[in-house]
């Protein structure tokens, strides 16, 4: 079966030489690295997940000619550029802590026992500048060495746990694993929980609403669609303390 | 790559409308919302009302139900490898509970299952948590305010939203069952956005009659399953994550019971047997089916495997007679194309505008209305903005936003899509947006009980695999939570099942030897293999030159 729309498209447009793991391919210059390495021939096992920018499988190392530096990229958003040469770490090996999450209560020191290393940072800043989604990830180390969870868990926000800025730093440190904790710590202990998420499992625990939806699974499908309409509609500017006319199924 | 100087005029034309716009917006003045007859009338414009689409399959114990010619290519096809190879007297692994696929429903399903006791296997196509729960954005519903919500609307939405066909046992525990879910995320420590008092922020979704969309900027899926999928890395004790190991074959025995799977090792090319007490089946989609030719949000891995393994061994399938278009795909720049925009930008304010900097249709119709609205304008109207490359998109007025809200909201809210055009040159909270309806999820599946139970004694169901409690059409920000009910319970259940009811037996791969002898008699399949497990984006022309490759369907 045909499954080639994704390359098709660009079949007709200019082509340029990049250099895959120092071998020469010309490809359509609108591609990004990820489909100009299928229409290379490459077929991804490792190296490719969401194709969309998230999930962190497909981050790209790659030079320039005639350029020092080392940039960072995800294949599937990344465009080749002409004479680029690249390669692929679809995985980086790091070493996570295991923990009772129940057992954690948000002292700091609780992050430092997991991850002594923490402190083994030199404040390089490697692990920044290779970050493919622009996340300040020295600040949140240095956030983190101050104690500040909070920070941490906010700078890190973006991270998509590639893991290129472990593979750049010179103390060893485990960057993404170590910001995954700070943010569950923040979710968990450092922000309120929402007490109107409570009482409502409460009230579905105590039945409160049982009759209400009995009542709407017998609906035929008439009447069903006469209620859907008339449902009221709380307005799209509404603020926190909107309340309904009609109360009797709240 | 930057708009172009003609898509440069074309946003002036955008510009000259927006202020009148937003002056509507802040007076609540919207198009108003279809009837339920005149939503009707615009599905005709909605692929899945394209008969040529689909035909009646042939084979298997839903024979004569017509599905599109993608899905039905791969229940009509015969195992990938001959059960006769397969030793099953070999038993590579043995577990209480295996789970297929790694991503929010199986993970939450082996979080649940380990805290009924039992040792878990988790397998998975690709890495743990590649999946479409990674990419999910806009948010999780759930009737969390009882001031003005309760799940008696979201019962309501969710029914309107399905054309009223859904399951009404699914759709009640997915509604009772969502509040605990937002609650047990925020005790695994997921960072919902809040007021700094702790209430959860909210907002409304097409099709939603109150605003209960719950959120993590706009990575809310990601936020999600790093969280769940931390915890299973925390219990690695009793759960086993084998990645790159997608399941080809559910194995039953003898008793009837499912009691395992057969798995391929991507990477050394082995088929390895895992014997197991019960079965989780938690694949996900099929957006890279690209059905009609659609271009998809959904991951690489996104094949339909669970509902061709899960047909085979007898359960029937449901509502995969029509397929999610997600009103929003990105379809310029080229590089992005198909890529998800969330609804929560339609939420936010952001207008959907036509050419003429015109508006056609309310932001928050559900998503199947709303998707056949934008191909009527781009193609029945004639009021499409031309791409570049050849295709129609529409306009999504981002810049509305900023308006709005205050200079720094787009970037503050949509983190993740700002970085993303920036690298194109695209700043959206100065430019709209060009989008066009993507491939985005299976609204139908294999058919199960509120249980997580199928007709196949032993064999659970948990997410985008299953069919049912969406109806035709699922709604925003119900699947995130469609997959974190249902793999709790799945998990649970079929924990219990383990412990409690699990026969032994002889292993056995008899109901593939008689799929395939089904396939043979009628001819049906015409010598293609499934599962496809990946999709193919080899160059037609390198494949041509391959001349000593081997494929086995789409793999090499």
């Amino acid at each position: 079966m045909s499954t080639t729309v994704e390359v098709k498209e660009a079949i007709e447009a200019k082509m340029i030489p990049i250099y895959i793991m120092g071998k020469k391919y010309d490809v359509p210059e609108t591609l990004t690295i990820m489909k100009a390495m299928e229409y290379a021939g490459y077929k991804y096992i490792r190296g490719c997940g969401c194709r969309g920018g998230v999930c962190g499988a497909c981050s790209t190392v790659y030079r320039k000619p005639g350029d020092y530096k080392i940039y960072s990229g995800l294949a599937c958003q990344t465009v080749v550029e002409p004479e680029m040469y690249l390669t692929q770490l679809p995985f980086y090996p790091a070493m996570r802590a295991t923990y009772n999450f129940y057992d954690i209560t948000g002292e700091p020191e609780q992050v430092f026992g997991l991850y002594p290393e923490l402190f083994r940072c030199v404040a390089c800043n490697a692990c920044t500048k290779i970050c493919p989604m622009d996340v300040e990830v020295m600040d949140y180390i240095a956030a983190l060495k101050r104690g500040d969870i909070k920070a941490a868990a906010e700078i890190s926000f973006d991270c998509i746990q590639c893991g290129l800025c472990a593979s750049r730093c010179m103390g060893e440190l485990p960057q993404y694993h170590i910001a995954q904790l700070a943010r569950r710590i923040n979710g968990a202990y450092l922000t309120p929980r929402a007490e109107h998420l409570k009482t409502m499992v409460a009230n579905i625990a105590a039945g409160r609403y049982a009759e209400c939806l009995n009542k709407l699974k017998s609906m035929n499908e008439e009447t069903l669609k006469k209620t859907y309409t008339a449902r009221e509609m709380e307005p799209a500017t509404a603020g926190e303390d909107w309340t309904p006319e009609e109360s009797k199924c709240l | 790559m930057p708009y172009p100087e003609e898509l440069k005029r074309l946003i002036k034309v955008v510009e000259s409308t927006r202020a009148e716009r937003v002056e509507k917006k802040k007076h609540n003045v919207e198009v108003p919302f279809l009837s339920l007859d005149e939503r009707h009338k615009i599905l005709d414009y909605h692929p899945d009302f394209k008969e040529e689409g689909r035909r009646e399959i042939k084979v298997g114990p839903s024979k004569g139900y017509r599905i599109a010619h993608e899905m039905c290519d791969l229940l009509e096809a015969k195992s990938r490898v001959n059960p006769a190879d397969i030793d099953l007297s070999k038993i590579d692994y043995e577990t209480d509970v295996l789970i297929l696929g790694g991503g929010g429903a199986g993970t939450s399903a082996a979080l649940l299952a380990q805290e009924q006791g039992a040792k878990v296997i988790v397998a998975t196509k690709l890495r743990h948590g590649d999946a479409n729960t990674m990419m999910a954005e806009g948010g999780i519903q759930a009737a969390s305010k009882g001031h003005k919500d309760s799940p008696y609307y979201h019962y309501l939405d969710v029914l309107g939203g399905g054309h009223f066909k859904n399951v009404p046992e699914l759709v009640e525990t997915l509604v009772t069952e969502a509040p605990d879910v937002i609650k047990w995320l925020e005790s695994l420590g997921c960072n919902f956005s809040k007021f700094p008092d702790g209430t959860l922020k909210t907002i409304h979704g097409g099709g939603t009659s109150r605003k209960r969309m719950h959120f993590a900027a706009d990575i809310t899926g990601a936020e999600m399953m790093r969280t769940v999928r931390d915890e299973a890395r925390n219990r690695s004790n009793d759960i086993t994550v084998i990645e790159f190991a997608p399941a080809v074959e559910l194995i039953l025995n003898d008793k009837g019971n499912c009691a395992g799977a057969v798995l391929y090792n991507m990477e050394t090319e082995e088929y390895m047997v895992v014997k197991a007490k019960a079965v989780v089946m938690a694949t996900g989609g099929s957006g890279r089916l690209h059905i009609q030719g659609f271009m998809t949000t959904n991951h690489y891995g996104a094949t339909a495997d669970g509902i061709v393994m899960g047909y085979r061994a007898g359960v029937k399938i449901c509502f995969l007679h029509t397929v999610q278009y997600h009103p929003t795909g990105i379809v310029f720049p080229e590089q992005a194309e198909g890529i998800l925009i969330t609804e929560k930008f339609r939420g936010s304010g952001a207008n959907l505008v036509n050419i003429d900097g015109q508006q056609f249709v309310n932001e928050r119709e559900p998503r199947d209305v709303e998707a056949a609205s934008i191909i009527k304008e781009c193609i029945v109207n004639g009021k499409g903005v031309p791409t570049p490359t050849g295709k129609l998109g529409i306009w999504l007025d981002s810049p509305m936003i900023d308006t709005l809200s205050g200079e720094g909201t787009v970037e503050r809210e949509f983190p993740g899509k700002f970085i993303l055009y920036k690298r194109f040159g695209i700043d959206i909270s100065k430019e709209p947006m060009l989008i066009y309806p993507t491939l985005h999820y299976q609204n139908g599946g294999l058919e199960f009980r509120n249980s997580g139970e199928t007709s196949l004694p032993g064999l659970f169901i948990a997410g985008e695999v299953g069919g049912g409690i969406h109806g035709e059409n699922r709604l925003m920000g119900n699947s995130l939570l469609d997959i974190m009910v249902y793999g709790r319970i799945s998990g649970k259940n079929a924990a219990v099942y383990a412990k409690e009811k699990a026969q032994d037996g002889e292993l056995t791969l008899e109901h593939v030897v008689k799929y395939n002898k089904e396939c043979d008699d009628t001819g049906a399949d015409e010598g293609r293999v499934a599962p496809m497990i990946l999709p193919d984006y080899t160059d037609p022309r390198v494949r041509e030159r391959q001349l000593t490759a081997h494929y086995v369907g789409t793999l090499r």
